[in-house]
């Protein structure tokens, strides 16, 4: 019975911490997807970038950890608007399979620049002393930096929400999200909010391949192998949705985890038998409004 | 009201999203060979109302007869396949198709021949044929080997007309015919139409009075989901609360 | 005019007066032109000018009818589908298994591996095709992925990460072998990649096909004129399902292997490329497309074998940037021009 109850605990443990860097990852997937129309099969290549660019500078040039993560979210984010600009732009409302040959440029791209500039070799991720080692929750041990993640994202997703619920921008984003002919038609500049959302979305997508390097370990083919993990959080939660690929991320890192540790033998089978279930009786996902495109 | 089964009957028709009902109890009647028209301000209901006749949403209550027989549990293609045609008001068609093979498609589904396999469809000698004459009737002809997307957009319309004729209705909707054309050039459609054959019944779904009066020899109003008034033109045109809900919202625009 | 029954406003003109151009057009659009010879001379052409590479051709014929399996449902049905190699690998994975199961003549095996693509294609295909946009796209997906990691889990059947072994293939008509220079899998390939050909050209250019080509048009003029929208997008789903599976089936018995990579994403996304390099809807986009990107790929691959991925991904930029509509697309607007 001890064994269930730890068993149990330790599933929803990291299934959550999963599932945080999951959303973070996938937000801005979905923002992406819905609010521009896109087919974006190259937002892994962000999250990619900012494991990358934070263990560079945590490992070769001794930058304090959150500082790298930060600067990590803040150069992807920032750096992306240039790719937005040129390239994302001119497909916006545009055929889906050019965007998808487009995005699929963009990754094979980024693998060979992966590989250029950091070698074919997982980078190096071990979480700073203050972060390694076990804590003791509730009479168990857990990995520290796990519970970490837990905490960091919590707190990442609250800021976000507060952030998009409080503020002018937040408000114009959701408008945007909501009815794109009614957010121009009322002034608001779609253009730039475009680049800004855009960028937020990568950002927090470096972000959450920052922190979230230990869990998903970032070497040259990562955009295309999570790929599709990226998208069923983000076709379960809802496309367009920001709060659905949360729900979609909890529920699908914690099933995923408890297959895992259950069945292994099965694989990830399940997780994508899961999600052919819940598409089928929910085409729209779990928290899609009915009736939008 | 008369023996004669109505070309489309509704009874007691409903509809609603949520707590919203957009369709209230709507008896309506299109007889056979009718000329009528529905017309109402905008959000009046006029779009869920149609497109709960063809088919593309399912009325919350209420039944709809096409020729006598309930068709309020068919889908949409057996709907058609019994006599409802429709154009719709933003031109939906084969963009990259020839006008002529556009046409083709409808009257090709309409003899049945549209799920062969084997045979080219170029050897159906008998539906090309058809659909050009269709098109000579149109004032289509020279237009019949272009794509439809390379067609100025009044001349769009007539081919929303045409392939809707493929299917050799008995009741037509016409949603909006001559939307987005300018006046200049919608006359040819006010003509196309008013040639139509006399058997066919027509409901004509409008916002432009002047193609209203011209074409329909009855009007039915339509308001916050409900009939408001059914008439003739002449009684429409003097009917107060007509002026109040839909002339009156005209004229404020 | 306006007395007149709609009945006789669509029956046919008088016989007598001579067909007018359009109709003279698309009543002759379906009749073999002499262009469509090239890709047949050019292939039995190679036959004798590359003894040396009768093996890779047979794979480039494989690549070819995979592609165009693929256009059919893709490029003529408009449904955007990223997981055709589910049907490429059931029909090379049941064909594998079958032949290590000592089933060993060639032609049934194929028939056997078109018909479990083809069950892959009707059930997948009644969920996939109920829905549309990003949600379809998802579901092809996922149907390909979750039918890869099914193979790669029940390692018993199919051998998982290590391949399937074991696999025995008799003489074609109990004459022809599989030799080590490929020239039996060169001819046998390239018969059957004509008899698909053939059956997607029939196809296509039927009332069925021009059907499909209504759908990716505009689905909802269809529903309008009372076509029953649903049933013909799966009944083309199964024929390219059952097609691709001929594919797969045809590239297990050439290699007398079958691995994982069959149902791989990698698949369903190259098969996708090489077809937009080509040319969409187009017939033979298949044919320019899969050449094309394979031979890019190997040259690449050579000259820069770390890097080509980047080569390849600035190749499809250009495509996608200034070549819409593929190398196909550029040729007809070439062609405008020149009638102009």
């Amino acid at each position: 019975m001890a064994d269930v109850f730890s068993a149990v605990i330790s599933i929803a443990f990291h299934g959550v911490a999963f599932a945080m860097v999951l959303y973070l990852i996938s937000v801005g997937l979905s923002v992406t997807m819905g609010l521009m129309g896109f087919v974006n099969l190259a937002h892994g290549v962000f999250a990619a970038a900012g494991g990358y660019v934070m263990t560079t500078l945590f490992n070769d040039y001794g930058v304090p950890f959150p500082l790298a993560v930060a600067i990590a979210a803040i150069v992807v984010g920032a750096g992306s608007v240039a790719l937005e600009r040129t390239l994302y732009r001119r497909f916006y409302g545009g055929d889906e399979l050019d965007q998808v040959l487009m995005t699929i440029a963009l990754v094979f791209i980024s693998i060979a620049g992966a590989k250029y500039i950091w070698g074919s070799e997982q980078a190096p991720m071990h979480p700073p002393p203050y972060l390694a080692g076990q804590v003791e929750l509730i009479g168990r041990d857990f990995p520290t930096y796990r519970a970490f993640i837990i905490v960091a994202g919590a707190v990442l997703v609250t800021l976000l929400w507060l952030g998009l619920d409080r503020t002018r921008l937040g408000a114009k984003i959701r408008a945007a999200v909501d009815n794109r002919r009614m957010a121009q038609s009322v002034g608001i500049d779609t253009s730039s909010l475009f680049s800004f959302t855009f960028a937020l979305g990568t950002g927090l997508a470096a972000l959450g391949g920052a922190l979230g390097a230990e869990l998903l370990p970032v070497f040259p083919g990562y955009a295309l192998d999570n790929l599709i993990l990226f998208l069923i959080v983000v076709a379960v939660g809802g496309l367009g949705t920001i709060r659905g690929p949360f729900f979609a991320a909890l529920l699908l890192g914690v099933a995923d985890t408890a297959f895992k540790y259950l069945v292994p033998e099965f694989g990830s089978f399940f997780i994508y038998a899961l999600t052919l279930v819940i598409l089928l009786v929910r085409p729209k996902g779990l928290f899609g409004q009915i009736g939008r495109a | 009201m008369s023996d004669i089964a109505a070309a489309l009957e509704t009874r007691g028709l409903e509809r609603s999203f949520g707590a919203l009902r957009v369709t209230r109890h709507v008896d309506f009647r299109l007889e056979p060979g009718a000329r009528h028209a529905l017309i109402g301000p905008n959000g009046a209901g006029k779009t869920t109302f149609i497109n709960l006749v063809t088919g593309a949403l399912t009325p919350s209550a209420g039944t709809i007869l096409l020729g006598g027989a309930d068709v309020t549990a068919l889908a949409q293609e057996q709907r058609v396949k019994r006599g409802l045609g429709r154009t719709f008001q933003i031109n939906t068609l084969f963009r990259g198709l020839s006008v002529l093979e556009n046409v083709c498609l409808s009257i090709g589904e309409h003899r049945g021949l549209a799920g062969g396999l084997f045979r080219p469809a170029g050897s159906h000698r008998d539906v090309l044929l058809a659909a050009y004459a269709l098109l000579e009737r149109l004032r289509l002809a020279d237009d019949a080997s272009r794509l439809v997307r390379e067609l100025p957009y009044g001349r769009q319309r007539l081919v929303e007309i045409a392939v809707a004729l493929g299917l050799e209705p008995t009741v037509l909707l016409l949603d909006e015919p001559a939307a987005g054309v300018p006046s200049a050039e919608s006359g040819i459609i006010v003509d196309v139409i008013e040639s139509l054959p006399a058997d066919l019944a027509l409901l004509i779904i409008e916002h432009d009075m002047d193609l209203v009066f011209r074409l329909a020899r009855r009007i039915t109003v339509l308001d916050q989901g409900a009939i408001l008034v059914e008439g003739t033109p002449q009684e429409i045109a003097a009917d107060s609360r007509v002026r109040e809900v839909y002339l009156g919202e005209r004229g404020g625009r | 005019m306006s007395d007149t029954p709609l009945a006789a406003v669509v029956a046919p003109p008088p016989h007598d007066r001579p067909l007018p151009e359009a109709v003279r057009l698309l009543a002759r659009r379906h009749r073999p032109r002499s262009y469509e010879a090239i890709p047949w001379l050019v292939a039995i052409a190679g036959y004798f000018a590359f003894p040396d590479y009768l093996q890779l051709g047979a794979q480039v014929f494989i690549a070819i009818l995979f592609a165009l399996a693929t256009d059919l449902i893709l490029g003529y049905g408009g449904v955007i589908t990223l997981g055709q190699a589910a049907f490429f690998g059931s029909g090379a994975y049941v064909c594998g298994i079958v032949s290590a199961h000592g089933w060993t003549e060639p032609l049934t095996l194929v028939v056997i591996g078109a018909a479990a693509a083809a069950l892959v294609g009707l059930v997948s295909g009644f969920v996939v095709l109920r829905t549309s946009g990003l949600t379809q796209l998802m579901l092809t997906l996922i149907v390909a992925v979750m039918l890869g990691e099914a193979a790669n889990k029940a390692t018993s059947v199919t051998g998982g990460a290590n391949g399937l072994q074991g696999m025995v293939i008799s003489p074609i008509l109990g004459i022809f072998d599989f030799d080590l220079y490929g020239q039996t899998a060169y001819i046998y390939c390239l018969v059957l990649l004509f008899l698909g050909w053939l059956a997607v050209r029939i196809i296509v250019y039927s009332p069925f096909g021009r059907t499909l080509t209504g759908i990716r048009e505009s689905e909802a003029r269809m529903h309008a004129i009372g076509s029953p929208v649903f049933r013909r997008r799966l009944t083309a789903y199964v024929i390219s399902a059952a097609l691709c599976g001929v594919a797969g089936a045809l590239l297990a018995e050439t290699t007398s292997l079958v691995a994982l990579d069959a149902l791989s994403f990698e698949r369903s996304g190259a098969v996708v490329i090489m077809l937009i390099i080509g040319g969409l809807g187009r017939l033979y986009g298949a044919f320019l497309g899969v050449p094309i990107y394979m031979i890019l790929q190997d040259r690449f691959a050579q000259a820069d074998p770390t890097y080509w991925y980047f080569w390849i991904g600035i190749f499809l930029l250009a495509i996608v940037l200034f070549a819409r509509g593929g190398i196909l697309g550029l040729i007809e607007r070439a062609a405008r021009l020149v009638r102009k």
